[in-house]
């Protein structure tokens, strides 16, 4: 089964509506790209179309959560997280246990183009006090994360989803945990961090490289802060080359939090993979991808050019 | 239930509590040596009659779900709020004294991370009523009867947020929420007018489907009346339009746009401590 982590999301919001009446869900026009219609249709009594007001509905978000409530508030990720000081104040300082939810993450939208990707949303999240940031790779830990926003998590948090359909990548039994990665594919030479949409991609690319003699590592890091410090430093030390992949600014992304952990814990070579402080542009997702060389072919590429350069 | 607001307290019984929490206003923000006296002193009868006759709260259960909430979307006028909150009984009057300071609980701007009698953190402009908003629809959900009040200036409407705020509260039609305009006609700049006019007020708030009221915000009768009257409107949300003085009690700085966000001299708060006891 494959599935676009959005999707996944509509289906566990509709599922964690069920069991949890203190659950509110808010969109602001797209709760038919974010799926949130899902939730909406079954429990419309507790939905909140407020048009195009993503501002207000971070807002009328902490208003709710201050009152008790675990609100949802979900656009695209680009619009979410612009509304930065709104939720600076309104959300994280207040902790207001608001659940932001940005869909569309990322260059993998698309043929809509820069306006609507969101490339410098986890930057900006993660640079916020009492604010988790979770991106999933695929459905089984979507429908996971969504339950422990739900009932397992009380704050403020943001979850990044993507619009592409994602390939299944979570061994079976996986649970998800905040604050720890999950190791997919075992490796000695080089180890490759990645979340969202290049996930599968890596452990693709992976594989080919196993062809050219380079035993690459695969860590699916979807919890983003808090960031798995152990593992980071355990990858480390075994493979002493540290690759990072993500459809984000190379600039304030998943890379540059492992990056802040190696600087500080257990200095090692490091490559960071993504959007080189660049903005986005229309395309299809496939060529985009290629383009940008975050498909499976690319990221092969830049890992071998990574571990060539990279003498251990 | 439990609750300290009397529908009993008269309205010489709310000037005196006015007159004192304008002078621990001024004395806080003395001490404090920064803060904002204008508005302070703008919203205070306002705060006064919404604490002590209008709203349904318990001092001494903050958080008591039933509670009316009242949201200071103006935050820099916070050290009213505060004076009157300990008159209320929420925390000794003592520790007005340490507002500003490090470790004080009475932070420069609202802070309901640190005080239970404070329903959310405001200082950021035109923030607090989409919070109230938030708080008026969960009261819907929860199927919970309090109302929701929040005071914003007519410097902060500026935001744009506050308009969208606006429309939704319409959409929803809460008329458990009543917003109050302190409108003192000044900002940091200089007059709401120059800066960036809002006149007309009230044909726009109208036209954004609200039901609007117009007081004179220093007169007692007018605001309980409007607060009364706010109570019967059903299907919409409530805008009170509060004229009001910046600086109101204290001859130089009523009307000036530079006691917005400047602390009084000791011989300065002396002078308007004695004209306040003498009012």
């Amino acid at each position: 089964m494959a599935k676009a982590s959005r999707l996944a999301f509509g289906e566990a919001l509709a599922e964690v509506g069920e069991t949890n009446p203190r659950v509110v869900v808010f969109d602001a026009d797209l709760s038919k790209s974010t799926m949130s219609m899902l939730f909406a249709k079954k429990f419309p009594d507790r939905f909140f179309e407020m048009g195009i007001q993503e501002a207000n509905m971070i807002g009328a978000g902490a208003g709710m959560a201050l009152s008790g409530m675990i609100p949802f508030v979900c656009s695209f990720a680009c619009f979410i997280t612009g509304r930065y000081d709104t939720i600076r104040m309104s959300v994280a300082y207040s902790k207001a246990g608001v659940r932001i939810v940005g869909t569309h993450a990322g260059i993998g939208i698309g043929e809509d183009g820069n306006s609507q990707m969101g490339l410098e949303d986890v930057g900006l999240m993660r640079g916020l006090p009492n604010m988790i940031v979770l991106q999933p790779a695929d459905e089984l830990e979507t429908k996971q994360m969504v339950r422990f926003l739900a009932n397992g998590h009380d704050g403020p948090a943001y979850l990044r989803l993507t619009r592409q359909t994602l390939p299944d990548v979570s061994p079976e039994g996986y649970r998800f945990e905040l604050g720890k990665g999950m190791v997919l594919r075992e490796g000695k030479d080089v180890t490759c961090f990645a979340s969202g949409g290049t996930v599968a991609n890596a452990l693709v690319a992976a594989n080919r490289l196993a062809e050219q003699g380079i035993d690459a590592r695969v860590v699916n890091l979807s919890s983003i802060k808090p960031i798995d410090v152990d593992l980071i430093v355990r990858c480390a030390r075994e493979t002493g080359r540290i690759f990072t992949v993500e459809d984000h600014n190379v600039i304030g992304g998943m890379g540059s939090a492992v990056c802040e952990v190696l600087s500080e814990h257990c200095p090692t070579k490091a490559r960071r993979w993504g959007l080189l402080d660049k903005f986005g542009e229309s395309g299809t997702p496939e060529g985009l991808y290629e383009k940008y060389e975050l498909d499976a072919e690319g990221i092969a590429r830049r890992l071998a050019e990574f571990v060539k350069e990279t003498p251990r | 239930m439990p609750t300290a607001a009397s529908p009993t307290t008269d309205v010489a019984t709310l000037k005196e509590i006015a007159r004192k929490a304008r002078i621990n206003s001024i004395k806080m923000i003395t001490a404090a040596g920064s803060g904002h006296p204008g508005g302070s002193l703008s919203a205070t009868d306002l705060m006064t009659t919404l604490l002590f006759r209008e709203m349904r709260h318990d001092p001494k259960n903050p958080r008591w779900e039933d509670r009316d909430r009242f949201v200071l979307s103006k935050g820099h006028c916070i050290p009213a709020w505060y004076c009157l909150l300990a008159d209320a009984g929420y925390f000794p009057e003592s520790e007005l004294m340490n507002l500003r300071r490090l470790g004080s609980p009475l932070q420069g701007h609202p802070d309901c991370t640190v005080l239970d009698s404070i329903e959310a953190c405001t200082g950021s402009l035109g923030q607090g009523l989409s919070i109230a908003i938030g708080i008026a629809l969960a009261a819907r959900v929860a199927k919970r009867d309090y109302r929701v009040y929040c005071m914003v200036g007519d410097g902060e409407i500026q935001e744009g947020q506050v308009w969208e705020a606006l429309l939704s509260a319409a959409k929803f039609k809460l008329d458990n929420l009543v917003v109050i305009l302190d409108n003192n006609k000044g900002q940091i700049d200089g007059p709401v007018a120059e800066v960036m006019p809002l006149e007309p007020i009230l044909d726009k708030i109208r036209a954004f489907n609200w039901h609007v009221i117009d007081i004179n915000g220093h007169d007692y009768d007018q605001i309980l009346s409007a607060l009364d009257e706010a109570r019967t409107v059903q299907g919409r949300p409530v805008f009170i339009r509060a004229d009001t003085i910046k600086g109101k009690g204290v001859s130089f700085m009523e009307g000036g746009i530079d006691w917005h966000g400047k602390a009084p001299k000791k011989e300065e708060m002396e002078k308007a401590i004695a004209e306040l006891e003498a009012a």
